[in-house]
């Protein structure tokens, strides 16, 4: 089981320094134009529901490898 | 840099010193308040005093205000005040028994100061990929920063002297981090936790003489969040946290509500006939980190915090990795 949990540590890691990734590539270029003053507004609220969405499935994501890692080590 | 050492060693012997030799006349004061709880993982009716907080949130305080008078920065005031803060929400919890909201929802309030303060960077840094501006966004991770850290120390407190040993390794491998990202005064500011930490281990371990309770938790918990904030070091944090993070992790997605841990029912962990802890098969019970080290096989106390030690170095070393990958782009 403890060798599960190691596995677990280091899967988070993982998902973590990837996550990252997909936040820089997704939320950094969006940007709009065209609303004046409300532009910043408008992409804060675009960047927060896209970020919102990404936690979830990353937790989601999360949930899948702990029923899997765990479930894998009580079976052996 | 150079000029950096004389701050540091004073601030880190004061932090030190200040919960070592306050503790013993705390346990005495508690003592004679008979504000003591049952150690439940003891043979014996042992009563162990608590709370600890009010020995680590002063030497918290004694040596930041020693930093601030050398550096003058606006950091540790931010610091200071939200730490201060969070202890004052933990000391209320430990006297009077509050709802499961109650620190989430106040700890979020104590964060305010760094927003106050300014003293943020809203690009949030990623290993390998670079940096992200996220100005609204990053407002609203500060305020769920610190109950996140707050609660998720206060929840692996369940054994003795883990939350404390488990502070030492985080905090230094947080403070190595900040120098190896070059950010030298920040982990100048965050040495006294580790040292704080590290004086109350001393009285926290097996056999526990004093229990740090809410508001030792929420303080050191705090503390941490508002350095990864400030030190702009969110995500190597948050891997130096792992064990404790998978701790809450496990307890959300199990009991699927934010309840108190005395509000659960169902027992996760109990005692063999020799009195060492073992997993149970209650499936009402919340799946925690402590439970899964149990499913291999019943452990002693002492055995269950060296596991969890364990895990704690790994994050360590897995967070010093992440910080040499923050200069490394793809």
């Amino acid at each position: 089981m403890r060798k599960g949990l190691y596995s677990f540590l280091f899967g988070m890691w993982i998902l973590m320094i990837l996550g990252g990734g997909i936040v820089v590539t997704i939320l950094g270029p969006i940007e709009i134009t065209g609303y004046g003053d409300a532009n910043w507004v408008i992409s804060s609220i675009i960047k927060a529901i896209t970020a919102i969405i990404l936690v979830v499935i990353w937790i989601l994501i999360l949930l899948k490898m702990k029923n899997w890692i765990f479930k894998k080590q009580i079976q052996s | 840099m150079i000029d950096l050492v004389i701050p540091a060693i004073v601030s880190c012997i004061i932090a030190f010193f200040v919960v070592f030799v306050t503790i013993p006349p705390l346990i005495k004061f508690l003592e004679k308040r008979n504000m003591a709880v049952k150690d439940m993982n003891k043979k014996e009716d042992i009563m162990v005093v608590r709370p600890g907080g009010p020995s680590i949130i002063l030497g918290i305080i004694v040596s930041e205000i020693v930093l601030y008078g050398f550096l003058q920065l606006n950091e540790i005031l931010a610091i200071i005040i939200t730490t201060t803060a969070a202890f004052a929400i933990g000391y209320v919890d430990d006297r009077k028994v509050m709802g499961g909201w109650f620190k989430p929802v106040t700890l979020a309030f104590a964060a305010i100061p760094i927003i106050l303060f300014g003293v943020y960077d809203t690009d949030l840094a990623f290993p390998l990929f670079g940096e992200v501006q996220i100005p609204a966004l990053y407002l609203g991770l500060i305020i769920l920063m610190i109950p996140i850290t707050g609660n998720t120390i206060n929840s692996i407190d369940v054994l003795n002297g883990v939350a404390s040993g488990f502070m030492v390794i985080a905090s230094f491998s947080l403070s190595i981090c900040l120098f190896i990202v070059q950010n030298y005064e920040i982990a100048i500011v965050s040495l006294p936790l580790g040292f704080v930490s590290l004086a109350f281990y001393k009285y926290h371990k097996i056999p526990s003489r004093i229990f740090p309770g809410d508001s030792g938790a929420l303080t050191l918990g705090a503390m941490y969040g508002s350095i990864a904030i400030v030190g702009g070091v969110e995500i190597i944090a948050a891997v130096a946290l792992l064990p404790a993070v998978i701790n809450s992790f496990l307890f959300l997605s199990s009991v699927k509500k934010i309840v108190e841990h005395r509000q659960i029912k169902g027992k996760p962990v109990e005692h063999t006939e020799d009195f060492k802890l073992k997993s149970t098969v209650d499936i009402t019970a919340p799946v925690t980190l402590v439970r899964l080290i149990l499913t291999g096989g019943p452990l002693t106390e002492k055995q269950v915090g060296i596991v969890i030690f364990k895990l704690a170095l790994f994050s360590g070393i897995l967070a010093i990795i992440t910080a040499f990958l923050m200069g490394v782009r793809i």
